[in-house]
């Protein structure tokens, strides 16, 4: 390892109201593997934008060195160029064209402009069996899995003769045998000479990759720590990230049982779900749960457990092909085949994609707030205008939400100012039951304490509230009862008391429940 | 991770103290302001340009009238368009229906009230037609509504038998060629135009002044008094001069009361009802706006219900003007309609629109129309130059979108 292949110093970026980054430093050496770390908003996808190029210079403070060199990008062409390529965690790939294609897509094996196709195909079949991709270079790339699309991306970085390669969270939607391939390919390139920058939220991982770790905080270089050293623990790599004691994350909770000898406010008997392509496929198998009024009840559960997929087919059955089960609510059997239905129910489901499901970005927040409950502010059809900004701002004062006024759009909000004018829209539509799938995604450490309390209040007033979450210390710092699902089961029920990380990581990765997958 | 501006902190507050409430209205209507001040300058230029000619009571009044039915179709494009949809079969349904009343009215000698009613429901069910295809059965809009132009169009040749139809009845022809009664004693104007306008005025000032006082009751900022009065003045004597125009002339046209209903109506539809909302939310996001308990087909189904009947209300109107039916009216009017819609501020992926920017729209194609007409230009560069304005407002609203980095 000799000196830096990369030097970003001084980096600051400003977007409207936002300020993004501030004097980040990054120094990655030849041929290392350094990861980046940090909370979720904390900088770390801004940073790597700059660098790649999609923020393009000028847009930015600071400068950046590569190789020894100032550079200045105008955009990713540029940056690829130079050899630094970056694979997002939402993939650049076309589902519809071919392996082959997808690699050299806008580098195309050509002779003035014409495709060569023979090239193209003994390229691509050269570069797949570098990443190990064991296919048909003209399969398409919808017919592939997700962990082998990200093969594909990196064996298009390949072809671009990467010198320098940057992965967002690559192992964010793999499971653990597709992670393990992905981080072995990575160590493997390392060996070539291909300097990697990995942005992970898993500290496990970071320890067996990277050689350095740098950690950023609401947009500031925190520290670069040597993984080798003993010290760097990853007790050590969390403090830094979220720069206070673990203690304070959540608001002070006594569990609560609920009422005994009540009906559960909600209760779900043998939900079952089939996916909506492949209608054989069970997603939801056979279900029950319940939860009583005050209490949170949180479902703990792996990428493709059937968590969203049992909430959302529950709630006007906004997903799948229904098949099979009851919905109670105060013991009774209720019908919720679409959402109004559910909605006039009092259930309420608060999506984890709020910018796709939750919240129309070009309207106002007072509009959205609104939406799903426009009946409270209207009369005969008409909605009074006064009446709709009156508990707009309402709740922009009781929330914390971040603006102006109420007329600002809502895409112009941080991540968790739009969570709070989705949490909002819910709570003004008088729910008894309140479904949060995922409430702090992509929102910063600040926003989730505020949304923590938010949760715990509603609860305190007597709601029913389900949790959904990938965080496990969110969900065990917040929930009174936990189930966890495993491949569409139910895998298991942990008591407050008795819950920890281990206990719910066990139930949540149940080989029976897998099995039960792979037959079909 | 598209969520990277995350950092709470909060958004600066828009500088001037008292004036920034009316800065912020500026900036979030800022569209439809830049089209009103276009329209403005187009009329001025086309003003100086004819020497006054444009101006005329006669050709104000001749405005009203010439572009009366692309402005009733561009009321309906624009809610299809914010609903996240287009109709390419508006020209064909305003044939068919006008080929309908020609026969209903010439042929069968039905009273023209009851023609009038079955012409508007024939409208209406040929818009749920397409509209239950496009709802429930989940086709593309662009595909059900190009079909409808050709058997629509390809129908109404079948009903005429290629040939055009006419005269029709008195009463109908004062539909879109008619003016207001002239009552009362004899002044140098129309006086119920003038009554009308002044009307018009009282309204207007009414309702801003109760909404001011509604908004400060409410403890919301109101811009100061000053600027309110110029606001007041400016509208006043804007709908004054209108009036003015017209009542010198032979007064307000039938048919601008029937278009000022629809706006007004229409405006309030999409700006308050429940309704209006529910169509801007599936234009703007459709997943949430279901997962919000909108009922999306229901509407989506009524927007092109209305759609439907509007086409009808304008073959109607155009028929009347025309005192016939032809095989051939109404050719390229959706197009029209379209490109109104958007110079008015429609985007094209929806949830983005009011009736009052279709409205400007059409009438910036209008008064182009009718300004080239009077300057002589020949019809090869009117069609360059409003292909050429179309880009230019488009072109404004990307570049505004950018700037301000939404």
């Amino acid at each position: 390892m000799t000196g830096p292949v990369l030097e970003m110093r001084s980096i600051g970026k400003t977007f409207p109201g936002v300020r993004a980054l501030a004097d980040v430093t990054l120094t990655v050496r030849r041929g290392e593997v350094h990861a980046l770390c940090g909370e979720n908003g904390a900088g770390k996808s801004t940073l790597m934008k700059v660098l790649s190029g999609v923020h393009p210079h000028g847009g930015y403070e600071g400068e950046i060195l590569f190789e020894g060199d100032p550079c200045r990008f105008r955009d990713i062409r540029a940056s690829e160029r130079r050899g630094i390529v970056i694979i997002h965690q939402e993939l650049a790939l076309v589902p519809y064209l071919s392996i082959a294609e997808n690699i050299f897509l806008g580098n195309e094996r050509a002779t003035r402009g014409v495709v060569s196709w023979n090239e193209t195909l003994k390229e691509a079949t050269r570069l797949m069996r570098r990443v190990g991709l064991d296919e048909h270079p003209q399969t398409r790339v919808a017919d592939i899995g997700v962990g082998k699309q990200q093969l594909v991306e990196i064996a298009k970085a390949l072809s671009k003769e990467v010198k320098l390669l940057v992965l967002d969270e690559p192992t964010a939607a793999l499971n653990d045998e597709d992670s393990a391939q992905l981080i072995d390919l990575i160590l493997e390139l390392k060996e070539q000479g291909i300097t990697s920058i990995i942005i992970s939220h898993k500290l496990g991982e970071i320890r067996r990759v990277a050689d350095a770790v740098t950690i950023l905080r609401d947009g500031r270089t925190i520290e670069t720590l040597d993984v080798a050293d003993p010290a760097t623990t990853e007790d050590r790599i969390i403090s830094g990230m979220i720069g206070r004691d673990l203690d304070h994350r959540f608001p002070d909770r006594t569990p609560y049982g609920g009422e005994p000898g009540t009906a559960p406010a909600l209760e779900i008997r043998d939900w079952t779900v089939f996916h909506p392509i492949d209608r054989q496929r069970k997603v939801v198998d056979g279900v029950s749960l319940s939860v009583r009024r005050g209490e949170i009840v949180g479902i703990a559960g792996l990428m493709g457990a059937g968590r969203t997929e049992l909430a959302m087919s529950v709630f006007g059955r906004s997903y799948g092909r229904y098949g099979g089960g009851t919905v109670l609510k105060d013991g009774e059997a209720i019908r919720t085949r679409s959402v109004p239905e559910a909605v006039a129910h009092g259930i309420a489901y608060v999506t984890e994609d709020r910018k796709h499901y939750g919240l129309n970005l070009l309207d106002t927040i007072g509009r959205n707030i609104s939406l799903s409950a426009l009946g409270r502010v209207a009369r005969r059809g008409v909605v009074d205008a006064h009446e709709e900004r009156r508990v707009a701002e309402g709740f922009r004062t009781s929330m914390n939400i971040k603006a102006p006024t109420v007329f600002e759009p809502v895409g112009r909000l941080s991540g968790g100012n739009q969570q709070k004018v989705v949490l909002s829209k819910w709570i003004f539509a008088g729910p008894d039951v309140l479904i949060l799938d995922e409430p702090t995604r992509g929102i910063d450490v600040g926003a989730k304490y505020e949304i923590y309390t938010v949760i715990d209040r509603l609860a305190a007033e007597g709601k029913a509230v389900i949790v959904i979450s990938s965080e496990l210390p969110e969900l065990l710092g917040m929930c009174d009862r936990i189930y966890t699902m495993a491949a569409g089961r139910l895998t298991g029920e942990v008591p407050r008391s008795e819950a920890t990380q281990d206990v719910l990581m066990r139930h949540m990765t149940r080989e029976d429940a897998r099995e039960n997958d792979h037959e079909r | 991770m598209s969520a990277d501006v995350t950092t709470e902190k909060p958004v600066a507050r828009a500088p001037g103290g008292a004036v920034a409430p009316l800065l912020d209205g500026m900036r979030r209507n800022m569209r439809q302001y830049g089209m009103l001040i276009a329209l403005g300058v187009i009329v001025a230029l086309f003003a100086v340009w004819t020497g006054g000619d444009l101006l005329l009571p006669r050709n104000v009044s001749n405005l009203v009238l010439q572009n009366s039915y692309i402005l009733i179709l561009a009321i309906g494009m624009m809610i299809v368009i914010v609903a996240g949809h287009i109709d390419l079969s508006v020209g064909s349904i305003t044939a068919f229906v006008g080929g309908v009343a020609a026969v209903f009215m010439v042929q069968y000698d039905l009273p023209w009230p009851v023609a009038v009613l079955l012409c508007l429901a024939i409208g209406a069910v040929a818009g749920a037609a397409q509209g239950y295809l496009i709802a429930y059965a989940g086709m593309p809009s662009f595909i059900v509504t190009l079909a409808g132009m050709l058997v629509f169009r390809g129908l109404t040749e079948v009903f005429l038998k290629g040939q055009t139809l006419g005269p029709f009845p008195e009463d109908l022809q004062q539909l879109a060629n008619g003016f207001l009664p002239e009552v009362g004693p004899t002044t140098n104007y129309h006086n119920l135009t003038l009554l009308l306008g002044f009307l018009l005025i009282g309204v207007v000032i009414r309702q801003e002044v109760r909404n001011r006082r509604r908004q400060s009751e409410y403890a919301l900022d109101v811009p100061p008094a000053g600027l309110f009065a110029v606001k007041l003045a400016a509208l006043t004597a804007s709908i004054l001069i209108f009036t003015m125009l017209l009542a010198s002339y032979k007064g307000a046209p039938v048919v601008l009361l029937i278009l000022a209903a629809l706006l007004v109506g229409f405006g309030f539809l999409m700006r308050n009802a429940v309704i209006g909302r529910h169509v801007y939310a599936i234009g703007g996001n459709l997943p949430a706006a279901k997962l919000s308990g909108v009922r999306d087909k229901k509407v989506t189904f009524l927007v092109f219900l209305n759609m439907g009947m509007l086409a009808a209300l304008a073959g109607l109107v155009f028929a009347a003007r025309f005192n016939a039916a032809s095989p051939k009216a109404g050719l390229n009017f959706e197009l029209e309609a379209i490109a109104a819609a958007f110079i008015g501020g429609a985007s094209m992926s929806g949830g983005v629109g009011t009736v009052l920017g279709a409205i400007i729209g059409g009438l910036v194609l209008g008064v182009l129309n009718n300004g080239m007409n009077l300057v002589g230009i020949g019809s090869d560069f009117q069609q360059v130059i409003k292909g050429l304005v179309l880009l230019a407002a488009v072109g404004f609203d990307v570049w505004n979108k950018r700037r301000v980095g939404a």
